[in-house]
């Protein structure tokens, strides 16, 4: 064949054009044709052209899902025994579900107090207000009516400062709550270094076998005896450090070495709220949980954030009319804090207010799914359904 | 994949003959390797090095600007995956919605909502950063017509609509002033393509939940010389939200370490579509919120948002500034003595950190309660008043040092100093050290007015 008739051949099929051919030999041909043709031949050319770059320079490559391997894996502690309903936490082999969906998903433990606590910021205080007096009854409204999977009884009335309560008085209030419901408790102290041993101990006592969670051993207090409680009464701890990892290593080696496990320990790695340093917080629990799934067995425990501390934040009580009402503010900051602490892997959350805790459960509840496994909507007419 | 500063030296002219400014090739590099410089400040490169270095150094995430002149946003152009590898680049932009079809006075009430809205924090003005015009009318006039309007605004535009004709008429009126165009789809690729080419704009590629669909697209794009793409893969706001998180990581892995060309650009995430299922304006705007913070955790290089209320956009705002600030630089200000108000001999003397934060909400207040007096900020190496006192960076030596150095005894008579309610454990020594009575204020600093004024009453 002539070159002539070979083009006007590919002319006629240009779906099929040989492009990688043509090209070589086109401007040795756009000499000898005729104006007409070079011109249809050009246009043909141009529209094809993109494609042929493309086909050359691109290859096409399948897309595979960006899975890694992880040697090491998150240790799954239980939660409630006795006449507990059992809750897991942890035991995720994988950063993200689409590599392996976690086997529990993340767990929310509202705050309720052996005190009346009038300084709690008014969206809290108004779901409350009418079982405040007791904890029992607090705790039973926050499983009942807000659906918690966890109750944290802040044994705060025992600080010095406080109300001196006695570590007797401290176990009452843990019986208490524990017959009001059949939730696994965290139980906590009031952050005073000397007594929140003894406290925890009694409580830990008073609690025998229904496997609680002693909030929380600390270097600044005697944490090996947090730890004897834990391990005579069947328990787990909470190993909390300030936003070290160093720290926290520290401690979680130190809390083994008095016997417990990895399946006997929480960590909390402390929650700097929103607009508090939340930054610090997101690196320092992200490198965590990095750090077990590479196989650091001293970090290989779930995680815990105390997420009420965003109600510290001004921007969530403070009055301003400038920035809205305290009333979503508060829920929002509490939310935005949360959340943000469990897309960095933490699994268990003390919370405040019923609505952040609805919202966070919802998408945590995704974690436990298989990636594409869920019926998503059509979207693709978003800009025109949308209401003004 | 991070770039070394090896990897950079390499490629130099290894002549350090500082032109750049730097005493050497090798400190030259380390600052590329930081993004502490620019690259055209050596001027000493072959063309063949500088295209290598150029592509040595693009980011892992293409760094894309729409708009021009004075109202641009700037997106994309991170390296790593967490932030403690070494920081995040361009503030996630902030669009908030307008449609075609309101009436003139509701439309010009929303854009100027949006031109205002304003939150100060630690001594920054937060503000929205665009506005996605949607052509919800069906009508490619009328979109044209109200994207015309929009030149008069302060802020960039992104032009939705999923059809070629009005992206092309709208194009016709805004596209010199290089609007995002938003979105080209399996449907409409080769138009919106060819608008994208013909306007020299930016371009979004819109898949619903199909990451391959999204590769073939984008190479698509990519084939036809197409460099500024953003990739839309869905935002699903209920159960379906972990798909859209799946995505989202999984576009930004396969971009920073699968160094995957069809993958290396911004990825947006569309919060508003809370607003298909809510219509209650507080639920809504709460769940806007939230949708809004999961995806720039994770990875959204661009957000449109529907709601406007200041309560919903402050918590996006807020975890904004705190995702994006340099993990490598202290959240500091200047220490020393800083004047509020009127200021005389008799002043009350005040004492903070300089802990960004700290400084910023105590300026606030003082400045919101009209305080007169002096505040001296102690070097704390931009920590927070407890945190420095746990860390021993604030105490009694600091303290009198910054007393001597500010030279405030020559300008009060006083010798009074007002500390933090939460120094009081380090009151003692203080008094001990610098020879000042120390008088423990308010915990938080919204009080400090009250408890100066009340101060002044007793003198
Ligand atoms: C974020 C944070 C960090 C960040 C640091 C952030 C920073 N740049 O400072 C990191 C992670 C690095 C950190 C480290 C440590 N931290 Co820390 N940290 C916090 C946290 C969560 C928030 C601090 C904050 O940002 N506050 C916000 C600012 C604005 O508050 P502020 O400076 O106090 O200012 C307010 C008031 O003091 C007052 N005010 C300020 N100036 C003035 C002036 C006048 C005149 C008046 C009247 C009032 C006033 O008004 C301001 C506004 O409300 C607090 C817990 C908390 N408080 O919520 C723990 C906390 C402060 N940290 C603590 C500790 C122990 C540490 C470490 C020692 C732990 C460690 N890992 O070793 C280190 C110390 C590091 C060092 N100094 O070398 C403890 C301190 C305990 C104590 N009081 O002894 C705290 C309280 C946590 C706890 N509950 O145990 N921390
Ligand atoms: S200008 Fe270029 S060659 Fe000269 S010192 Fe700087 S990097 Fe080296």
């Amino acid at each position: 064949m002539d070159k002539m008739t070979q083009l006007l051949k590919l002319l006629e099929k240009t779906d099929t054009i040989e492009i990688n051919e043509f090209r070589m030999d086109f401007e040795e041909l756009e000499i000898q044709l005729m104006p007409a043709v070079q011109k249809a031949v050009q246009q043909v050319v141009q529209k094809q052209a993109a494609a042929v770059i493309s086909n050359r320079i691109i290859p096409p490559v399948p897309f595979e899902l960006p899975v890694h391997d992880y040697p090491g894996e998150v240790a799954e502690v239980q939660l409630g025994a006795g006449t507990r309903k059992p809750v897991l936490l942890g035991g995720q082999k994988a950063l993200y579900r689409f590599e392996e969906p976690q086997p529990n998903p993340p767990v929310v433990t509202f705050d309720v107090f052996d005190i009346p606590m009038p300084g709690l910021p008014r969206p809290i205080r108004e779901h409350f207000s009418d079982v405040m007096d007791h904890p029992g009854d607090w705790a039973k409204k926050a499983v009942k009516d807000f659906g918690a999977n966890m109750v944290t009884i802040h044994l705060i009335g025992t600080g010095p400062k406080v109300m001196d309560k006695t570590p007797k008085q401290a176990a009452a209030d843990i019986e208490e709550v524990l017959q009001a419901v059949d939730v696994p408790l965290v139980i906590g102290g009031s952050g005073d270094p000397k007594k929140d041993p003894v406290v925890l101990e009694a409580a830990a006592a008073a609690a025998e076998g229904e496997r609680c969670l002693l909030a929380s051993a600390n270097l600044d207090l005697d944490y090996r005896r947090v730890a004897k409680a834990a391990m005579d009464y069947n328990h787990a701890v909470l190993s909390w450090a300030i936003t070290d990892i160093n720290m926290q290593k520290t401690l979680n080696k130190y809390l083994m070495k008095e016997g417990l496990t990895r399946e006997d320990i929480v960590m909390d790695p402390t929650t700097c709220a929103l607009g508090y340093g939340i930054e610090f917080s997101i690196d320092v629990i992200t490198r965590t949980r990095l750090a077990a799934l590479k196989g650091d067995k001293d970090l290989q425990m779930p995680m815990s954030s105390g997420t009420t501390n965003a109600w510290g934040s001004r921007e969530a009580w403070m009055k301003k009319d400038e920035w809205g009402p305290t009333d979503y503010r508060g829920p929002i900051w509490e939310i935005v804090t949360g959340l943000t602490m469990m897309l960095c892997g933490v699994d268990i959350f003390m919370m405040l207010h019923p609505s952040s805790v609805q919202l966070l459960s919802e998408i945590g509840s995704t974690f436990t799914k298989e990636y594409l496994d869920t019926d998503v909507p059509n979207i693709s007419n978003w800009i025109t359904e949308l209401g003004v | 994949m991070q770039v070394t500063a090896m990897d950079i030296y390499r490629l130099l002219p290894q002549t350090n003959c500082e032109i750049c400014g730097e005493a050497s090739c090798m400190a030259f590099a380390t600052k590329l390797s930081e993004k502490d410089t620019q690259l055209e400040l050596c001027t000493e490169l072959e063309d063949d090095q500088l295209e290598k270095l150029e592509s040595l150094l693009a980011p892992a995430v293409r760094q894309i600007t729409f708009g021009i002149g004075d109202k641009t946003a700037t997106l994309g152009g991170d390296e790593v995956l967490y932030r403690y590898e070494l920081t995040y680049y361009n503030q996630t932009p902030l669009v908030i919605d307008v449609s075609d079809n309101m009436d003139d006075t509701a439309f010009q009430d929303r854009v100027k909502s949006i031109e205002e809205a304003e939150f100060e924090r630690t001594g920054e003005k937060l503000t929205l950063d665009a506005i996605a015009l949607r052509n919800v009318s069906g009508s490619a006039e009328q979109f044209a017509e109200v994207a015309g309007k929009l030149k008069k605004s302060k802020l960039p535009l992104v032009l939705c609509s999923m059809d070629s004709e009005a992206m092309k008429a709208a194009l016709e009126v805004v596209g010199d002033e290089r609007p995002l165009i938003y979105a080209a789809t399996e449907n409409n690729l080769e138009d919106m393509a060819n608008l994208a080419i013909q306007y020299e704009c930016p371009i979004t590629i819109f898949v619903n939940n199909d990451l391959e669909k999204m590769k073939e697209l984008s190479r698509i794009l990519r084939a036809k010389g197409i460099k500024d793409i953003v990739l839309d893969p869905s935002t699903f706001v209920g159960d379906g939200i972990g798909d859209t998180i799946d995505n989202f990581v999984m576009i930004r892995r396969l971009a920073v370490e699968e160094n995957d060309e069809d993958f290396r650009f911004p990825i947006m995430g569309v919060p508003a579509i809370t607003w298909l299922y809510e219509n209650d304006d507080v639920q809504g705007g709460i769940k806007e919120a939230t949708i809004a913070a999961t995806l720039m955790n994770k990875y959204a290089d661009i957000l449109i948002v529907h709601g406007t209320n200041i309560w919903e956009l402050i918590p996006m705002l807020t975890l904004r500034q705190s995702i994006y600030t340099d993990p490598r630089k202290p959240q500091a200000v200047d220490p020393g003595l800083y004047e509020f108000g009127e200021v005389d001999e008799n002043s009350p003397v005040l004492l903070t950190t300089n802990f960004a934060l700290t400084y910023y909400t105590v300026e606030g207040d003082l400045k919101s309660g009209k305080a007169n007096c002096y505040l001296l900020v102690l070097d704390t190496e931009g920590r927070a008043v407890d945190v420095s006192i746990a860390g021993n960076q604030f105490n009694g030596k600091s303290v009198t040092d910054l007393i001597k150095d500010s030279k405030i005894e020559d300008k009060v008579k006083t010798r009074t100093l007002v500390v933090p309610g939460l120094a009081a454990p380090v009151s003692g020594e203080i008094e001990d050290e610098s020879g000042w009575e120390v008088l423990v204020g308010p915990r938080d600093s919204s009080a400090v007015s009250d408890f100066l004024l009340k101060l002044k009453n007793k003198v």
